[in-house]
């Protein structure tokens, strides 16, 4: 029978992303919850001194994939290894992060195993055995709770949802061999952001600008720069050529849940909203006191964003200082 | 190049989507349906390559009677014909189902690309696209912001957290659309007098071969226990005060002390 639960973390260049500490966590709390083993895999090539790292948050076991051939993620080649680890280990439940590469991983796996698929999920619990997740529809005017039939069971959790737990355990490492099987696609070059910006979905905070900004962005630069948070933006900001593709947030952008969400100069159209609405805190900062953002916000200003961000940015600063 | 779009209808995302009576669905009257954005820009980049290179575009959906109405949008804008999966029996169906469905409609045909949406506006999956490419035995390249043809390959750029990668995928082979990949059309009046008389198949699961036992509403693998709206938020605080530092001094003080986020 089916049994146990496999995390699948995500390193980028030798290094965790942030979402693996989230999964691994969120599998070890179902893990308890069905009383069975936690195994944590870590896929990459020359990866294996990261398992020192996912200890922390409480594996009972660790399995390292490690093939010159899964450096850089290509979907066959991980459906092919992880296909494969599941077929030796036959888990009832399969985690991973519903990141760029989680989601398209989980997405094939899905159909090679053809098993269920819960994909960016909010929210997982297990009662009497049963594994419920929750799941934001119709750009997250609709909550669905799902539950999944058969073995094994995919989870996909949305990044910077799940918290964060720190149980130290004695885990053993296993490094399988690999068969990396048919693979048909070449990652050929990177082209990655420079200097350390924080990630809009990995981001604590973002400070988001629209319209309202007119295409001066430097007053929500400078407030996420003093809040180490990272610049988002509406589609109309990105229609207008101010920001990149990369910082729309929305139905058809990324989709983020920081603890905190500073909207400014943006109305709020339901197409925003579908993005942003599992923020923790939400702050909105417009000049019509009509706007339909302010519904939607925890804390809102009326005023000009021109004036409030700059003083808002020095208030920031003071106190972090 | 003969290539196949595989196109949703999913609500306008302005609709008001309500819980129905069973606690279970949406209610589907009152709701103006549309083709999925991520399918326009699916179907624009399909219809730039055949500009280019030649060929033939394909739409394939699976849906109701009114499906039909945005495969006849796909054709207006410029595509050459249409397979319309209309059986009661694949209603409900979850992606995976959805995907073998489409899988073996798309199998019929000859192809050497396939396009789809990286997620339906709808439930929000992100999962057929990379299922259907599974089903055929053909590898794909999910969340795509720029696609070149190549000889036997296409390069497409992927659009990842932190910046993009450059993928390469021998054909055939299938890719998901990100924005930024195009602008799509409009139809033309011209295009939609034309759609008219375009091919429209319509199939059904019998018609593909399809054993009814592995889709529909009765057959998911996700299935749903209940719907609900999300938690409402509380009542919105405006912060009042004389001068912009003021205001300020207020909500960083209301974000540090009570929210506890600075
Ligand atoms: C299919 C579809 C998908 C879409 N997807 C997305 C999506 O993913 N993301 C998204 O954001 N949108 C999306 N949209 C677009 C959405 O409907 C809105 O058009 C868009 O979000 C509006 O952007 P905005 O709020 O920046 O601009 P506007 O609606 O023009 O609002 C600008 C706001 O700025 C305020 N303002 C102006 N000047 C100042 C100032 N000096 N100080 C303070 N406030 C000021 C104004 O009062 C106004 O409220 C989508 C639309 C469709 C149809
Ligand atoms: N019923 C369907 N008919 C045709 N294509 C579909 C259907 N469902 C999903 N797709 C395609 O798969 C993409 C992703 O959908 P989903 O996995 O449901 O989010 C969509 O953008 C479409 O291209």
């Amino acid at each position: 029978m089916a049994q146990g639960v496999i995390a699948i973390t995500e390193q980028r260049d030798g290094k965790f992303r942030k979402v693996s500490y989230e999964v691994v966590s969120a599998g070890r709390r179902l893990a308890d919850g069905l009383s069975c083993p936690l195994t944590a895999v870590i896929i990459g090539s020359g990866v294996e001194a990261l398992a020192a790292e996912i200890k922390k948050h409480g594996p009972d076991k660790i399995v390292v994939l490690d093939d010159p051939g899964l450096a850089d993620y290509r979907t066959d080649a991980y459906t092919n290894v992880v296909a494969d680890l599941v077929k030796s280990l036959s888990p009832a439940v399969l985690i991973a992060g519903a990141s760029a590469q989680g989601k398209d991983l989980c997405a094939r796996l899905a159909a090679r195993l053809d098993a269920g698929l819960a994909m960016d999920c909010t929210a997982v619990s297990v009662q009497n055995g049963a594994i419920t997740c929750t799941r934001p529809m119709f750009g997250g005017k609709i909550f669905a709770d799902v539950q999944i039939q058969g073995a094994p069971q995919i989870i996909a959790v949305r990044p910077n949802v799940m918290s964060i737990i720190e149980i130290a355990r004695e885990s053993a490492v296993e490094k399988p061999a690999v068969r990396l099987g048919e693979v048909k696609t070449e990652v050929v070059e990177k082209v990655m952001d420079s200097g350390g910006k924080v990630e809009l979905t990995e981001a604590e905070v973002i400070v988001s600008g629209g319209r309202g900004t007119g295409g001066n962005f430097k007053p929500i630069e400078d407030l996420a720069a003093a809040m180490d948070g990272a610049v988002g933006a509406s589609r109309s900001a990105v229609d207008e050529g101010w920001r990149k593709h990369a910082d729309q947030v929305g139905q058809t952008g990324k989709v983020v849940s920081p603890a905190l969400y500073i909207a400014c100069g943006i109305s709020g159209a339901i197409q925003h909203l579908a993005g942003m609405s599992t923020a923790k805190v939400i702050v909105a900062i417009n000049k019509d006191p009509e706007a339909p953002v302010f519904s939607k916000a925890d804390f809102g200003v009326v005023g000009d964003i021109f004036q409030i961000l700059p003083e808002v940015t020095e208030a920031v600063k003071k106190i972090r200082s | 190049m003969d290539i196949v779009v595989l196109v949703k209808q999913v609500p306008d995302t302005e609709s008001l989507v309500q819980i129905a009576g069973d606690g279970a669905s949406i209610k589907k009257d009152d709701i103006k349906w549309v083709m999925n954005p991520y399918d326009e820009l699916a179907v624009e980049e399909a219809l730039r390559i055949k500009e280019a290179k030649g060929g033939s575009v394909t739409i394939v959906s699976v849906g109701p009677q009114k499906t039909q109405e945005t495969i006849r949008t796909a054709l207006a804008m410029g595509a050459d014909k249409g397979i319309h999966i209309n059986d009661p029996l694949a209603e409900g169906s979850d992606s995976l189902a959805t995907a073998k469905i489409l899988a073996a409609a798309v199998k019929a045909i000859p192809f050497h690309l396939i396009i789809a949406g990286q997620r339906a506006v709808d439930e929000d999956n992100y999962q057929v696209g990379a299922a259907v490419a599974e089903l055929l035995g053909i590898p794909h390249v999910s969340l795509v912001a720029k696609a070149e043809i190549l000889d036997g390959k296409i390069r497409c750029q992927r659009a990842v957290e932190g910046g993009t990668v450059v993928v390469e995928a021998t054909l055939p082979a299938l890719f998901t659309t990100q924005r930024g990949l195009n602008e799509p059309r409009y139809a033309s009046l011209p295009g939609i007098m034309k759609a008219k008389k375009k091919p429209l198949e319509a199939k059904t699961l019998a018609d593909l071969g399809l054993d009814p036992a592995a889709v529909g509403a009765a057959h998911r693998k996700v299935v749903v226990k209940a719907l609900r709206l999300p938690p409402e938020r509380k009542a919105v605080r405006m912060i009042q005060a004389e001068t912009p530092q003021a205001i300020a001094a207020e909500l960083v003080r209301i974000l540090h002390e009570e929210a506890k986020l600075i």
